[in-house]
């Protein structure tokens, strides 16, 4: 399989432009929205949230911290005050009921960096490149835990892009920008969806969150789908879509169930055929197959007896 | 391949020793990446002597287990002093600090940032912004200040906001002129907080005194030392019964060859010293 160049072509066509990007522009709008809330402050004096996204504080009322980052404090042997306790507490609640990598594609910054990468891959046509496992995060999670309790720091914040790249545009500190770049090189000539994909703990992280998240995207209807390979295309985790699409997963749900995916929506924009839709985890709901020809014929059948 | 797959998932199975192969890579990996993580955060856990942490700050091993980043303490602070750390700056990356000679601390009674702080890597037990302990102030330029060199400048004794405790003149005598006075700022730790404002305020191109982490102008006594006049007060009696006291020998006060007796010199009699 190569990997196609202008995936969602006939999306595009058949459906219109605007049709066809709804999700991917209400994502862009949903992590722009975020980075407003806690911009507005220091571009206009009007304070919604303030900190990062490691911890905030919004109409110094609501407490949000991060859950990972608050971890590998308790790891490194700290005792946090219950503002932190309670501002992780909410998140971790918020992922597990809407599911936890919703995070990676609405929310982290770091999205729109290796969705730029991933779509300058396919306009280069680089093929697939280095091939490391999607389970690498879960090593990486693995070492940065590890090293939280070895140093007694919070590991990970040294290198985090996430957070760099927020405090960066808040803050105004650029050299920790050169982290992002990294990535974006990464993503673009090492490994496909290298960094959100395969190395990222906080999507590791995250990923362990969406167990239980109502938040899901089903293949509702996947008898329509006609094999054009479109929605492995663009999905940053492509492993999670075939369960679904063929029916192979355990009793044949059409919800991606898959922790791996972070319910962008993508393959929803993406399908000229209506494949995909959002939905909640309990929705086994299938649409009915096309009426089939010999149904037509037993009419004729019917008619005539 | 037909001979592993009739030994099942043998010793000498491909996919086994590829399964093990990969897992002792990815081991490797995450001990790799570990390893090279908690370098890096050794190296970042020094902090720079001109860098001084917020009011409450943990101790600095303490402050990177406890410090999140978020930045709420900078926002929280009115005078733009704090500051995230940048990479290359000195402290840990994104880590709050501030320059004493650049924007000092200006104390503020309700300290909001440290009530910002969410988890407590500013210690919310200081609730008096006078017990703050952000470093200490040390007149190391010694030479080059102006007090010192007999003017009188006091500007750091001025605008300490613990004039008189923190900072206080102490007037000695001026050798080179033989009839001024040298009032010497000295610093008393126990009441500076190391806001930083004498050090910003020093006229000097370069400052001569400077607010310095603790760690750095903290002095320590064994810890099996004992102090006797603190022990004798403690037991509230003599520790060694009996002792004979001898008189003391204090240094003379009056010159080593003692002035003739008034009488003897000539003219100068008993009745005649009042002219």
């Amino acid at each position: 399989m190569s990997v196609k160049r202008n995936p969602g072509l006939e999306a595009r066509q058949q459906l219109g432009w605007f049709k066809a990007n709804k999700w991917l522009l209400a994502r862009r709008a949903t992590q722009l929205g975020f980075f407003l809330l806690f911009a507005t402050g220091p571009l206009l004096g009007i304070w919604i949230a303030k900190g990062t996204l490691a911890s905030s504080m919004t109409f110094d009322v609501l407490p949000l911290t991060d859950p990972l980052v608050l971890l590998q404090s308790l790891l490194a042997g700290f005792q946090p005050e219950s503002l932190a306790l309670i501002g992780a507490g909410i998140v971790l609640g918020a992922y597990l009921l809407i599911g936890g990598r919703v995070y990676c594609s609405w929310v982290c910054p770091i999205n729109p960096v290796t969705d730029l990468a991933a779509w300058t891959r396919r306009k280069l046509d680089i093929k697939k490149g280095w091939n490391i496992k999607p389970k690498t995060r879960l090593w990486v999670l693995g070492a940065i835990l590890l090293a939280s309790v070895l140093t007694g720091t919070i590991a990970f914040e040294l290198i985090n892009p996430i957070t760099t790249l927020y405090r960066g545009l808040l803050f105004g500190l650029t050299w920790g920008l050169v982290t992002i770049l990294l990535i974006f090189l990464f993503d673009v000539f090492v490994t496909r969806n290298g960094w959100c994909g395969h190395i990222c703990p906080v999507g590791a992280f995250y990923g362990l969150v969406n167990t239980t998240g109502l938040l899901r995207v089903s293949a509702r209807g996947r008898h329509r789908c006609d094999d054009c390979m479109d929605c492995y295309a663009v999905c940053p985790e492509m492993h999670v879509i075939a369960p679904a699409l063929n029916g192979t997963g355990r009793d044949e749900t059409p919800i991606i169930t898959n922790i791996d995916c972070t319910a962008c929506g993508r393959c929803i924009d993406v399908c000229p055929e209506r494949v995909f839709n959002f939905t909640h985890r309990f929705d086994q709901r299938l649409d009915p197959p096309p009426a089939p020809k010999p149904l037509a014929a037993r009419g004729d059948l019917v008619k005539a007896a | 391949m037909a001979l592993s797959k009739q030994n099942g998932f043998g010793p000498a199975d491909p996919k086994r020793r590829r399964a093990l192969k990969e897992m002792a890579m990815y081991a490797a990996g995450t001990a790799g990446v570990a390893a090279a993580i908690t370098g890096f955060a050794a190296q970042s856990r020094s902090l720079p002597a001109e860098t001084l942490r917020p009011p409450g700050a943990l101790p600095e091993p303490d402050f990177q287990s406890a410090c999140v980043r978020c930045g709420l303490c900078v926002r929280a602070c009115p005078y733009d002093t704090l500051k995230l750390a940048e990479f290359g700056d000195g402290p840990a990356i994104g880590t709050p600090y501030f320059i004493a000679r650049q924007v000092p601390c200006e104390m503020c009674d309700d300290i909001p940032c440290v009530k910002a702080c969410p988890t407590g890597a500013l210690d919310h037990a200081l609730t008096n912004i006078e017990k703050a302990r952000m470093g200490e102030a040390s007149l190391v330029g010694r030479d080059a200040c102006l007090n010192m060199l007999g003017l009188r400048c006091d500007v750091c004794y001025r605008v300490c906001p613990v004039i008189d405790e923190a900072i206080t003149l102490q007037i000695t005598h001026n050798a080179r002129t033989n009839k001024h006075a040298i009032f010497e700022p000295v610093v008393h730790p126990d009441a500076c907080t190391g806001c930083g404002k004498c050090e910003k305020s020093c006229v000097l191109e370069v400052a001569a005194i400077r607010v310095l982490p603790k760690k750095l102008t903290k002095g320590e006594i064994g810890d099996h030392y004992r102090l006797g006049w603190e022990e004798k007060n403690k037991a509230g009696k003599e520790l060694v019964p009996d002792v004979i006291d001898l008189p003391d020998r204090l240094p003379s006060t009056t010159p080593d060859v003692a002035p003739p007796e008034l009488s003897t010199i000539p003219g100068l009699g008993k009745s005649g010293a009042g002219q």
